[in-house]
């Protein structure tokens, strides 16, 4: 029992540590990088698409081709728009390591600047959507009710019903989406990466997207009730009224057998 | 009822109380004979007051929730301060869930104890049914208590799955849902029934107020009026109680009711509510505010029932969609057929009649109040094994996805593994558990009669090395000897001694292939000449002066010279 205490604090400390670092984290760069955003989003410099170019030819281009036409291994990125690039790299799963089911993610290989010049240099091939501005992915702005109305509809079936994560076939999966950043979720359903369908402007308006930000941004945190055992629904329940209760009831029931023998 | 007890060095006020009692309803004989009874030790013995008191913390907390929740498929939008629902349209059911977990003081603490109460009753009546079983504690006289308990586990069942389906969130209409669809698929009448259940076509308004009777009137006044008839029977049978020196089929050896056993049940009970409150006060249990109000459209990952239906929920997940027969313009679904009423009733139907099916394959009708020790009973603990085994991998079955995430593995896989397991892994598990019972047994004769090894070798002035063996103390070598050998019946052979046929042959040759499948492979217990042999034998190896002449009498059969 004391080993579970222990894993359980664990368990728990890292996530806390992690929202308030992404608090910090969130503010900050809602801070320095709204105004630069808003203004770059619509017309990136020519500057940064030749440095995206040369960063995409050292890094990218063994597997989508010279000029992201495309190849035997990795589809042409010609028009899948700056928000694609920005996700995937920026998420960590481009450029991709080890082939499986699907890309995972990794830890980050590029600074911000880079992944927005890789992100330019693609754009510049063909259009695609756009990086959000920080004003359409602010949780604040969004209405958490209606989010979750869309969340669940479009997206708790791969999902999890608050974004604990879900299985696909074949060894793919819906990751958990707690700690994905404002932006990202908005490019996310934007630009659909590999089994996640695409959840264009017609399907889910640019308000209702900021309003799903806001419900996933309210998940995950402390929840009323204690322990939320990783939010995974009734089969983690049962295993732990089994392990917990009735472990611990057949340990008392071993313990008052003994006493009295 | 220390108040009423004639013996009990109460004050004078109680003393007269009891009195008046006992001048009025002579109910100090009865409470004489109650607090004299004897209950015999053993951890496991307790596992069926856990799903007792359980069943009580499911009562007092069920009793606050009905205060407060409001049974009604009424549509209404909240406006409670849980704001990711805030505006949302949902069943005045759905909305006085939130109401009683945000609002009501105390309110989610007592759905989460009434929830916790209930997944642990389940494991407890589970658990409590394992020990029964694998002792063979269903032997006559206790058949019928063994019935009332397997009626009183569905009855949990039913419990569970009302309660469930109340708070109308995702996941009970899911679940209800489900429940539509085997309606449905029965031939013929299914869809009246389906209509019938829920009041016209699915999900209407009429199932919440429906459920709700069932879940706290019907159902809970069932398995009250059964608990009691099971423990009253208990009482009367006495208690079993395993095999050890002492211990006769004629006797219990134990503590009295009262004081000793009162103040420890007593206190177990709190020791129940204690742990069943803690985790409610520290573990989040069925978050509906997470799921949101029933809506038919949206499914989300992880949706699945309470663990003590995942076996179901993993029958169908297993089971191939292709199964849908049409004959002429009836569609019949063997797809939710077979998962859904075939496999339960497969695997729990035989456990309801196991005493009578065991008792017919033994022929034995004398009563038993000792146990059996699970290894003497190989065919038993094997059958209940590959049982449980079958129970196992459906329940994996009904957490594939989970399993698929957390262990990075193909959804398509797993399913495909389980679907071969679902068919092949009762049979190992019943061979490998008959291959351990016939072994632990070896092992118990071997030590009956050679002693434990106690790693001393000694090497004789004619050169031989022999390992010294420490007789077993007389109560070790009873409880290894005690049991009587069961063995196939024999019937009487076809023709009488003039040749004329004899009439029920048949079925008796039916009856013994039965006994044979159950106890043809066996290991009988050491028999006293066997014992006074092995002693001989150590008597000459090891000289004069070595302990152990003490007489066994055990494995003739012969029950009338032990009670
Ligand atoms: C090891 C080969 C490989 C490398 C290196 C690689 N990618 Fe990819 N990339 C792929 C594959 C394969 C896919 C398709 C994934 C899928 O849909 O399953 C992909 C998909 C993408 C997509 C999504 C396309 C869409 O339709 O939305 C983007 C954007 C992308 N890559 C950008 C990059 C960038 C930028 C780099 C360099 C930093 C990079 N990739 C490096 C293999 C690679
Ligand atoms: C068909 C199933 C499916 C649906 C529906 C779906 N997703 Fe996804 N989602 C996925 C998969 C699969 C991935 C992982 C893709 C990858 O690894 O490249 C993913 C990835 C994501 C990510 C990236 C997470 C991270 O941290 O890397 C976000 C954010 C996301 N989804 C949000 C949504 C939202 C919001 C919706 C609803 C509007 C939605 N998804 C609907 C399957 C789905
Ligand atoms: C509501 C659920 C149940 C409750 C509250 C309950 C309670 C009890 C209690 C307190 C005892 C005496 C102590 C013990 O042996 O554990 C007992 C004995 C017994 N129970 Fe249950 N039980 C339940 C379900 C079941 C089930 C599902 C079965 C089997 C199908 C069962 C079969 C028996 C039998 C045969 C005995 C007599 C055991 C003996 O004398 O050794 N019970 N029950």
């Amino acid at each position: 029992m004391k080993s579970l205490a222990v894993r359980r604090h664990d368990r728990r400390a890292p996530i806390v540590l992690l929202a308030l670092a992404l608090v910090a984290t969130g503010g900050l760069y809602a801070v320095l990088a709204a105004p630069s955003r808003a203004d770059a989003a619509p017309l990136p410099g020519q500057a940064d698409t030749t440095t995206g170019q040369k960063l995409f030819e050292a890094n990218c281009a063994t597997c989508h081709g010279m000029g992201a036409v495309g190849t035997a291994i990795a589809p042409s990125l010609v028009g899948v728009g700056a928000a694609a690039v920005d996700f995937q790299v920026g998420t960590g799963r481009m450029p991709m390591t080890v082939s499986g089911p699907q890309a995972q993610a990794k830890p980050v290989q590029f600074t911000q600047t880079q992944i927005s010049q890789l992100a330019a240099y693609v754009a510049s091939l063909g259009p695609g959507p756009q990086i959000p501005t920080a004003d359409m992915v602010d949780p604040s702005k969004g209405d958490p009710a209606t989010g979750m109305a869309v969340f669940r509809t479009n997206c708790a079936m791969c999902h999890n019903a608050v974004g604990a994560g879900g299985s696909l076939t074949e060894g793919k999966f819906a990751p958990n989406l707690w700690h994905t950043t404002p932006t990202h979720i908005y490019e996310a359903m934007l630009t659909g990466p590999q089994s996640m369908p695409v959840f264009n402007d017609a399907n889910i308006t640019p308000q209702e997207k900021r309003d799903v930000i806001a419900f996933i941004k309210q998940q995950g945190g402390t929840q009323p009730g204690g322990l939320d055992l990783g939010a995974l629904g009734p089969v983690s329940e049962g295993l732990w009224a089994w392990v917990v209760g009735l472990g611990l009831l057949i340990g008392a029931a071993v313990w008052i057998g003994a006493k009295s023998s | 009822m220390s108040t009423t007890n004639p013996t009990a060095p109460t004050g004078k006020a109680a003393a007269a109380t009891a009195d008046w009692l006992d001048q009025r309803t002579g109910v100090g004989v009865a409470v004489k004979g109650l607090a004299r009874k004897l209950f015999p030790e053993h951890w496991s013995f307790m596992l069926g007051e856990i799903a007792l008191y359980s069943f009580i913390t499911l009562l007092i907390s069920g009793t606050f929730l009905t205060m407060f929740f409001v049974p009604s498929a009424d549509e209404v939008t909240y406006t409670g301060p849980w704001t990711a629902l805030q505006g949302t349209t949902m069943s005045a059911a759905f909305a006085s869930t939130l109401k009683l977990s945000f609002e009501v003081r105390g309110g989610l603490l007592m759905r989460q104890v009434h929830h916790w109460a209930a997944l642990i009753f389940l494991a407890a009546i589970v658990t409590h049914m394992m020990r029964v079983f694998f002792t063979g504690a269903f032997r006559k006289p206790r058949e019928i208590n063994w019935v009332i308990g397997f009626v009183l586990l569905t009855l949990g069942l039913a419990a569970g799955f009302s309660g469930y389906s109340l708070p109308d969130d995702v996941l009970s209409g899911n679940g209800l849902r489900i429940t539509d669809g085997l309606i449905r698929g029965i031939p013929i009448i299914g869809t009246y029934l389906s209509y019938f259940v829920f009041g016209g076509q699915f999900p209407g308004t009429a199932i919440i107020p429906r459920l709700f009777t069932v879940h706290v009137l019907l159902v809970p006044g069932l398995i009250l009026a059964l608990v009691g008839l099971h423990l009253a029977l208990v009482f009367l049978q006495k208690h079993t109680q395993f095999p050890g020196s002492g211990r006769t089929n004629g006797n219990v050896v134990g503590y009295p009711l009262f004081p000793v056993y009162t103040a420890k049940a007593g206190g177990f009970f709190f020791v129940v509510f204690g742990v069943i409150a803690l985790m409610a006060a520290t573990m989040q249990i069925n978050p509906v505010w997470n799921y949101g109000p029933y809506d038919p459209a949206p499914v989300s990952a992880g949706a699945q029932p309470d663990w003590y239906m995942l076996f179901l929920e993993g029958a169908l997940r297993l089971m191939p969609g292709q199964a849908e027969v049409v004959f002429g313009s009836y569609t019949v679904p063997f797809n939710v057929l077979i998962p859904g009423l075939v496999v339960p009733l497969l695997l729990l139907g035989p456990l309801a009649v196991y005493p009578f099916v065991e008792a017919y394959a033994t022929g034995d009708k004398r009563e038993h109040h000792l146990l059996d020790r699970p290894r003497n009973a190989p065919f038993r603990t094997a059958y209940g094994m590959s049982i449980l085994a079958e129970f196992f991998v459906l329940v994996l079955a009904g957490s594939n996805d989970l399993i698929a995430t957390h262990f990075h593995l193909s959804l398509n896989d797993i399913t495909w593994t389980l679907r071969f397991a679902f068919f092949i892994v009762p049979g190992i598990v019943f061979v490998l558990t008959r291959r351990v019972c016939l072994a632990l047994q070896r092992k118990d004769r071997e030590v009956v009669l050679h002693g434990h090894e106690s790693g001393r070798i000694v090497r004789f002035a004619s050169g031989e090395y022999v390992e010294v063996h420490t007789p077993l103390d007389e109560h070790e070598r009873w409880i290894r000897v005690q049991h009587e050998p069961v063995r196939p019946i024999r019937i009487a052979p076809a023709e009488d001694s003039r040749g004329v046929r004899r009439p029920h042959y048949r079925s008796d040759v039916r009856r013994q292939r039965l006994s044979r499948l159950f106890f043809e492979t066996r290991v009988e217990p050491v028999t006293p000449a066997e014992y006074a042999a092995a002693q001989e034998h150590r008597a000459i190896a090891t000289g004069p002066g070595d302990a152990g002449h003490e007489q066994i009498v055990a494995g003739t059969g012969d029950h009338a010279s032990r009670s």
